[in-house]
């Protein structure tokens, strides 16, 4: 199941690369159905996972360089089945949601395709060295789609985004590498370094290498201070790349922090969880504010994904802490950060199909040029209504559920960051009201009286991942069962 | 004499011969033919590679010619890279009045080469470097109408000549501290004799092998061949010599297990010329120079594993992997830039995408190799370097190039962003097929190594290098 969600993509790119047959509305039809077949793969996986067995499931192994103890090797927990199905669904999104390919439509869409394929690679693989090279392969991907379909300054936005991610992934790889040198029979399966945490107690070497996948990782996630390349990818990103990056690219450095330093170092990340901890408070405060000052759409929208990804990150650290005797709010926050993984890829995928909607409408991002647009364009106005609340936490949608645990396990460990983390959301409702009311209401500007209101391909692409939103945020338990069980493996509980 | 064990090398000088008397006799119109008797004779030799390739190491000759797979990957690797060259050749050189002696140079520099792989006697040593360098220097000039072809040459000759004199003198101390010139009796004695002298005369034979190498600090003629030189011959002077020197010099670091100073002085000529080719690589505004300065900062990342060759059980691997990815690689680059008539400049390859697809992917897929983006190929080789001199306890050297991989996305990626998003600027004119050829199987053969690394390193991972016997 899993090798068909990752491949069929994958073929699908291909297809288009070769051939110059189709026009680009079969084109799109060709990558919707390729991305399709992978999301119903993930979904069979979903309904066929069993939440009280084994950590990783649906494992498929073939041997790659087996001198190397390097083997295509996938299998899900439950966090990432949960992502790695929240990224199909945001593909399929992204795909579909109508686009100015100038021209290229067979080449815009295979690289979507080629990026759904190898993001998926990231969260589906069980192999420490496949794990690193999807991790490099969407760097590429994205860096043509940022440099041929951006706009504003695209080649300048698309190579400082790939110099910057690339220096965290060398740091990624020098750390693998030293977690591997440090095995005894050297190998990349994720599955055998979980089960002898081949650094347990041993000093500064095991600190080096944590550092060193940390950085990596925090570099990609981004968290303040190395946040840096976040924006102006954003910014200058057609709308649909920033969805994906927003809502996938991101999720990878979160996913890997759980996945490569929690589950394989544990005793050294607990030794640094308050430092990091302390950093994603940072990542919160900082990001919100820095969103509240920002008078472009985009960038605000790219600093809130700052804020919430520190939302993720506390929820990790906490679940890392090893404070003793709170092995159910650790469990709790690590929940919490991953359905806040989840949650963020729809409101935030959703935020930037909108404003790529906008784009392509008016070629502004600036607030101060929008306005009035509720009565102009209500669906439009709706659908982003809702996805602003679910961001800055509303109960009752999905943001709310993940935040909620975040704090909750949060408070029971290191109860003054979460009192400070609060602030961060109040800033966030701030911001997002302000956003809204600029957008939305007061004056029409006169340039905007022909605005055209969402068509029915935006209408249906922004609904269903508003249907998702809503339906985490009302019955979060289909989502919560899966993940809390591998939580709970994952934080020693059961 | 047990001549059999020979063939590849005699093949080689036999076919050169030929082919010189038949250049002399051949009309100008034919002399293209020649082209074709001297791939018959690379792909004997590399039949011959592979028939007597060795499951253990062994000495033949009186002990001064080594037989170890390491040798024989290294002599498939020179022989391969001289074909792939020799087949971009003939459309390139077609416009030249008499050129069927240069497929015979070819062969002599491959040669060259080779004896230095396989050396096991610095007499040989000596030997394989003049050779293959005697008959390089011509290759450079080949058009000698043309200027900076002309002092290209001349600056490898001069370079050339003085590194080459260095060698000797280190031989030759070398020689008056042991009086053998046989690495066994030089590992024997080394352990015993005068550390300065010694030193003194290591230090000559790295810098001659330096030359070789391309590696601070004799690396100044690489971006000056590579931009004049004719194409082809640029594509196979980045990485024969370079296979054959790396192997040269890995053989002799291993002859003198725990020498820090030695260790010491090839880390930091590692870390200098990869730095150094790097940020010289940066400014370029031509794509060969370009390639040639990144040429310059990859010998530096291989004489990352040459410094811990006997301190990491890796790193003979990590050796002749990466140095295999970079061969595909350089050969496909140079291919790819000798199939578009040695187009230089890098605003000639502005929108490139839009009107030579293949050759575009291609470029951008070689280069990519080259920055180590997996999974090609170039990765593992990195991905080896990096474990062996982790392993070896050189993180800083792991850290260095870490940065420097870093640095050098920046400038290929200058590269591919032209080629890819800048409009198309006027039209494009092809060498021919047979460079067409050689590009596409540079191509196949890099994604080829690229997914069936394993088979690659199967045979590696237990090699050592036979250089005590």
């Amino acid at each position: 199941m899993l090798t068909v969600a990752l491949f069929a993509p994958l073929l699908g790119a291909l297809v288009l690369a070769a051939t110059s047959r189709w026009s680009a509305g079969q084109a799109r039809w060709i990558a919707a159905g390729a991305s399709g077949v992978s999301l119903l793969a993930l979904v069979v996986a979903w309904l066929a996972f069993d939440p009280t067995g084994a950590l990783f499931q649906h494992v498929d192994e073939v041997q790659w360089v087996p001198s190397l103890g390097m083997a295509y090797r996938v299998g899900v927990d439950g966090i990432a089945l949960a992502v790695a199905t929240m990224s199909a669904v945001l593909f399929v999104a992204a795909i579909l949601y109508p686009f100015d390919t100038r021209g290229e439509a067979r080449q815009y869409y295979a690289w979507l395709l080629f990026m759904h394929g190898v993001s998926l690679g990231v969260f589906l693989s069980l192999d420490l060295l496949m794990f690193y090279v999807c991790f490099d392969l969407t760097l590429v991907g994205m860096y043509f789609l940022i440099g041929r379909w951006g706009h504003g300054e695209p080649q300048l936005a698309a190579f400082k985004f790939f110099l910057y991610t690339f220096a965290g992934s060398l740091a990624l790889l020098l750390g693998i590498i030293g977690l591997y040198l440090s095995l005894d029979s050297p190998t990349f399966d994720m599955r055998t370094i979980i089960e002898q945490q081949p650094l347990a107690g041993s000093g500064a070497y095991a600190s080096l290498v944590f550092l060193a996948m940390m950085l990596g990782l925090a570099i990609k996630t981004p968290l303040v201070p190395v946040h840096t390349w976040l924006p102006q990818a954003h910014v200058d990103a057609p709308g649909p790349a920033s969805a994906i990056l927003a809502g996938v690219l991101l999720k990878m450095g979160t996913y890997g922090m759980i996945r490569l330093p929690l589950a394989m170092l544990g005793e050294t990340f607990a030794r640094f969880a308050l430092p990091v901890a302390l950093l994603a408070l940072v990542a919160i405060l900082y990001g919100a504010l820095v969103a509240l000052g920002q008078s472009n759409l985009k960038r605000r929208i790219a600093y809130t994904s700052i804020n919430h990804m520190g939302y993720t990150v506390l929820g990790i650290a906490v679940a890392a802490s090893l404070v003793g005797g709170h092995d159910e709010a650790r469990r709790l926050a690590l929940t919490g950060a991953t359905v806040e993984m989840v949650a963020h890829g729809l409101i935030t995928g959703s935020l930037f199909l909108i404003s790529g909607s906008l784009w392509q409408r008016t070629g502004d991002y600036a607030m101060a040029r929008y306005g009035g647009l509720a009565r102009r364009a209500p669906q439009l106005t709706a659908l982003t209504v809702l996805a602003a609340f679910a961001s800055l936490g509303m109960p009752g949608l999905a943001g709310f559920v993940a935040e909620f645990q975040v704090f909750t396990g949060t408070f029971a460990v290191y109860p003054w960051l979460a009192v400070l983390g609060v602030l961060g959301i109040l800033v966030t409702a701030a911001l997002f009201l302000d956003l809204l009311w600029r957008l939305f209401f007061g004056r029409l500007p006169e340039h905007l009286e022909n605005f055209p209101d969402l068509d029915r391909a935006e209408i249906g692409v922004l609904g269903v991942l508003a249907l998702g939103i809503v339906a985490i945020g009302v019955a979060p338990h289909f989502l919560l069962d899966v993940v809390e069980a591998s939580a709970s493996l994952l934080t020693g509980g059961r | 004499m047990p001549v059999a064990d020979l063939t590849p090398e005699l093949a080689l000088l036999i076919g050169a011969v030929v082919i010189v008397l038949g250049a002399a006799f051949m009309p100008h119109s034919r002399q293209g033919w020649l082209a074709g008797a001297a791939l018959v004779v690379l792909i004997t030799a590399l039949g011959a590679v592979v028939v007597q390739w060795p499951a253990a190491p062994s000495l033949t000759f009186s002990g001064v010619w080594i037989l170890d797979a390491p040798a024989s990957l290294a002599k498939l690797l020179i022989v391969g890279s001289g074909a792939l060259a020799v087949a971009m050749s003939p459309d390139w050189m077609r416009s030249d009045p008499r050129h069927g002696e240069y497929y015979a140079l070819c062969l002599f520099a491959l040669l060259g080469a080779m004896v230095m792989a396989a050396a096991g006697d610095s007499m040989e040593l000596l030997l394989g470097v003049l050779l293959s360098s005697a008959a390089s220097y011509p290759l450079v000039a080949y058009h000698r109408g043309f200027a900076p072809a002309l002092e290209a040459g001349m600056k490898y000759f001069l370079i050339g000549a003085l590194a080459n004199a260095l060698l000797c003198v280190g031989v030759v101390m070398l020689f008056g501290l042991v009086g053998d010139t046989d690495y066994r009796v030089l590992s024997a004695f080394l352990a015993q004799s005068d550390r300065l002298a010694l030193s003194v005369a290591m230090g000559c034979v790295i810098l001659g092998l330096a030359f070789k190498l391309a590696a601070f600090p004799a690396h100044a003629w690489m971006p000056d061949v590579a931009q004049a030189a004719p194409a082809p011959v640029a594509a196979m002077l980045s990485v024969a010599p370079k296979v054959g020197a790396a192997l040269a010099l890995a053989r002799l670091m291993a002859l003198l297990p725990g020498d820090q100073g030695l260790i010491w002085l090839v880390a930091m000529v590692s870390a200098i010329t990869m730095t150094l080719g790097n940020l010289a690589a940066l400014r370029q505004s031509d794509v060969r120079r370009l390639l040639g300065w990144s040429s310059v900062s990859q010998s530096g990342y291989a004489l990352m594993a040459v410094a811990v060759i006997e301190r990491a059980e890796v790193a003979v691997t990590a050796l002749l992997a990466f140095l295999a990815a970079y061969a595909l690689a350089n050969l496909t680059a140079f291919a790819v830039i000798t199939h578009l008539r040695g187009r230089t400049d890098l605003d000639d390859y502005r929108g490139l995408a839009r009107t030579q697809p293949l050759a575009t992917a291609v470029l951008i897929v070689a280069m990519l190799s080259l920055v180590g983006i997996p999974p090609l190929v170039g990765f593992f080789g990195k991905f080896l370097l990096f474990e062996a001199t982790l392993a070896a306890d050189h993180a800083w050297l792991a850290v260095i190039a870490v940065l420097n991989t870093l640095v050098s996305l920046y400038y290929y990626l200058r590269v591919a962003a032209a080629m890819l998003f800048a409009p198309p600027e006027g039209e494009v004119s092809t060498l021919g097929r047979a460079s067409w050829l050689a590009m596409l199987v540079g191509f196949v053969l890099l994604l080829a190594a690229s997914l069936g690394v394993e088979g690659l390193f199967q045979d590696m991972t237990l090699w050592r290098v036979a250089a005590a016997g």
